[in-house]
């Protein structure tokens, strides 16, 4: 299990310094190291695609943003990935929690679970599904995307982070 | 008043300020009379001119960013004004080109005639919200808000009447991005 406190340092000594989202289980520790990190923002979003414009323009005007999310709000967003994101090169740093990843969670989860990466792939979305052993290697892969203009995905499973709920 | 009376109105009262424009009618219109380098002409992403607007205001709180919105956009993305009121830029002036309806796709009604957008503003928290349904409002009205603390809020009521001769954006998106953001940087 990764240490949700240290990915965020990982994330803002690589330069991260605006977050925003909307809350996921899994993601609870990374959001709470969040509210109390004193450096940088976390705006809560009410819904993943005014996080995304909300990270667009905070890009434009200067910052590195990431947005964390759950997968279930990747419908939510995938006109914002593809009319914003991907046509205008504004690239941000996407954290998605992986619910209903093998078909083990509640039912909601099950059929986004099941076609995330699909949609991830057909949409033109770059991604990578991060784990304890290759955590830092996937942000590098991450950061260089950025920088060529591209949003980037990490996938986060249940049990990589430790949670606070 | 027609739509673009509200914006002969505010265009020449503009300085360098940053402005995110809705998509639609509203990017075709400003672009047709005074394209800016400040200007970011939102094609797709229907309804996040406002976030995006508020991402740029809170990136850079020592500018004063403007939002030209559409009631179809807001109405699609209420929840934004929410964000707005609960971040509280001061910096942040969100203005509404109020047709009544989605003109851009042929003039279909939109909710604005019955729901009062500037009272939904105010209620999430804009310290300040105005409306303007004649063109010799608009002025002191936006004056009032470029001057105070924001963020506020201007719904100006105009007649549906766009030209659908009105040209489209012709600058790509990379290119109204590089512009917008050298613009903002100072470059
Ligand atoms: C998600 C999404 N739904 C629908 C459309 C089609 N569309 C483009 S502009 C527009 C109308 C926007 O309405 P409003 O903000 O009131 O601007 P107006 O056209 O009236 O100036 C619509 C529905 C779209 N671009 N994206
Ligand atoms: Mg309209």
């Amino acid at each position: 299990m990764l240490s949700s406190q240290s990915f965020i340092s990982r994330l803002t000594e690589n330069g991260f310094n605006f977050f925003t989202g909307v809350p996921c289980s899994l993601l609870s520790g990374l959001i709470s190291s969040l509210e109390n990190n004193q450096e940088v923002p976390y705006i809560p979003a009410v819904r993943e695609d005014a996080a995304v414009g909300l990270c667009a323009g905070a890009y434009m005007a200067g910052s590195l943003p990431v947005l964390l999310m759950q997968n279930s709000g990747l419908g939510y967003c995938l006109n914002a990935f593809t009319s914003l994101n991907l046509i205008y090169k504004i690239p941000t740093l996407v954290i998605m929690s992986w619910r209903g990843c093998g078909g083990k969670d509640a039912p909601e989860h099950i059929i986004m679970g099941e076609i995330n990466e699909d949609l991830l792939k057909t949409a033109g979305m770059e991604y990578a599904v991060i784990t304890a052993e290759n955590h830092e290697q996937v942000l590098q892969q991450a950061i260089l995307k950025i920088k060529e203009g591209l949003p980037f995905t990490l996938l986060v499973k249940k049990g990589i982070f430790d949670e606070r709920h | 008043m027609k739509g673009t009376e509200a914006f002969q109105e505010i265009l020449p009262l503009l300085k360098d300020e940053p402005v995110v424009h809705a998509n639609g009618y509203i990017c075709r219109e400003s672009f047709q009379l005074q394209d800016r380098r400040g200007n970011f002409y939102m094609i797709g992403s229907m309804g996040l001119a406002s976030a995006i607007g508020l991402g740029v205001a809170l990136a850079r709180p020592d500018k004063k960013v403007l939002v030209f919105d559409g009631d179809g956009n807001v109405l699609m993305s209420m929840g934004t004004l929410a964000m707005i009121g609960a971040t509280a830029p001061k910096n942040l002036v969100h203005i509404v080109f109020d047709n009544q309806v989605y003109e851009s796709t042929g003039s279909q009604r939109s909710l604005s005639s019955t729901v009062p957008l500037e009272e939904v503003a105010k209620s999430s928290g804009y310290p300040v919200a105005l409306k303007a349904t004649k063109r010799e409002e608009i002025k002191p009205a936006f004056e009032k808000l470029m001057q105070g603390d924001g963020p506020g809020f201007l719904l100006i009521k105009v007649d549906p009447d766009f030209d659908p001769k009105t040209g489209r954006v012709t600058h790509t998106p990379e290119e109204i991005k590089t512009r917008f953001m050298d613009a903002l940087s100072g470059k």
